[in-house]
């Protein structure tokens, strides 16, 4: 049971961030050319690829409730931050990730950058950062899920799925995902992260979950009831706000 | 100094974020679990309670803040 949520945890959050990836590197293929894009994206996947390989076994040799407990309560401190932004956002009080109008942004900065030589090191700075800041992420994730459960291999593997899928329909569709539900995924994920760092923090810290493995799902409950309840106190907010304007 | 200043800067944006009483809040949290646990007591609640009243005070601090 935890393997299909540690890998439905990963290749949802890897799908968010590869979507995001995707909106830059276009952006920077159709105004700079797809060679220096490529490059920049050939360069970031291999720091990336560098990091989980050294950092995801080094993490199996660490005793599990130690891991537990510190991976645990980075990934809820994490975690929270990612829900406290989708709540944000579901409810109105934060302006909706919209990848139509970041692609037109990043569009607009990379041709005023104006003439690009033989060596295009803008377009290729600026896909590599594009790639490798929001792969961290990932292989923030994949590290921490794949550490904790002692399976690395199942949530490379999920991102690895989503990097497929994302990369597939980039290519049909050769433009940035707009119809993707991107703020949903991210409250999904949001909840996943800090569902998982509850439950491994406490794990780790010596607590005893009822019903054992299967409380994850009781936790992941809890979580969604706060989140929701926190949206619908949001959207009333909101509502009070935009009325006194 | 100042690209040690930038590296740590990245991983408090990264992980801490936007609020950092969360972290300070979970952090404690996992203390207080952790010694309760260690002592004989399996606070299995404490957690999910403490993350329920952290994003809570979050949240609404913004929103009390946005409110006319």
């Amino acid at each position: 049971m935890h393997s299909v949520v540690l890998f439905a945890a990963a290749f949802l959050a890897c799908s968010v961030e590869m979507v995001e990836a995707l909106t830059i590197v276009l952006a920077v293929a159709v105004t700079r050319g797809w060679r220096s894009a490529t490059w920049g994206i050939a360069a970031a996947l291999g720091c990336l690829a560098l990091i989980v390989s050294i950092f995801g076994p080094a993490l199996s040799h660490l005793p599990i409730n130690s891991l537990r407990l510190v991976v645990g309560t980075v990934l809820l401190i994490f975690g929270l931050q990612w829900l406290r932004k989708a709540v944000l956002r579901a409810s109105g009080l934060k302006a909706l990730h919209d990848e139509a109008a970041i692609y037109e942004e990043n569009v607009a900065q990379l041709r005023a950058k104006g003439e690009r030589s033989e060596h295009d090191w803008y377009g290729f700075t600026v896909a590599f950062k594009g790639v490798f800041l929001e792969g961290l992420e990932v292989a923030f994730i994949i590290v921490t899920f794949g550490g904790t459960q002692r399976n690395v291999g199942l949530a490379a593997l999920a991102a690895s799925a989503a990097l497929v899928v994302v990369l597939i329909a980039g290519i049909l569709v050769h433009a940035p995902l707009t119809r993707v539900p991107e703020n949903a995924l991210k409250f999904v994920v949001g909840i996943m992260l800090t569902s998982f760092g509850i439950f491994w923090s406490a794990e780790g810290a010596g607590v005893a979950w009822p019903g054992s493995d299967a409380s994850i799902l009781m936790v992941i409950a809890f979580v969604v009831g706060i989140a929701v309840g926190l949206v619908a106190v949001g959207r009333r907010t909101h509502v009070a706000e935009v009325a006194s304007q | 100094m100042k690209w040690l200043k930038r590296f740590g800067s990245f991983w408090y944006d990264f992980i801490v974020g936007d609020d950092w009483r969360i972290a300070v809040g979970v952090v404690s949290a996992v203390a207080i679990v952790y010694l309760a646990a260690h002592r004989g007591f399996n606070g299995w609640w404490i957690l999910p309670f403490a993350v329920a009243i952290l994003l809570s005070f979050s949240v609404v601090r913004l929103m009390r803040d946005r409110l006319p």
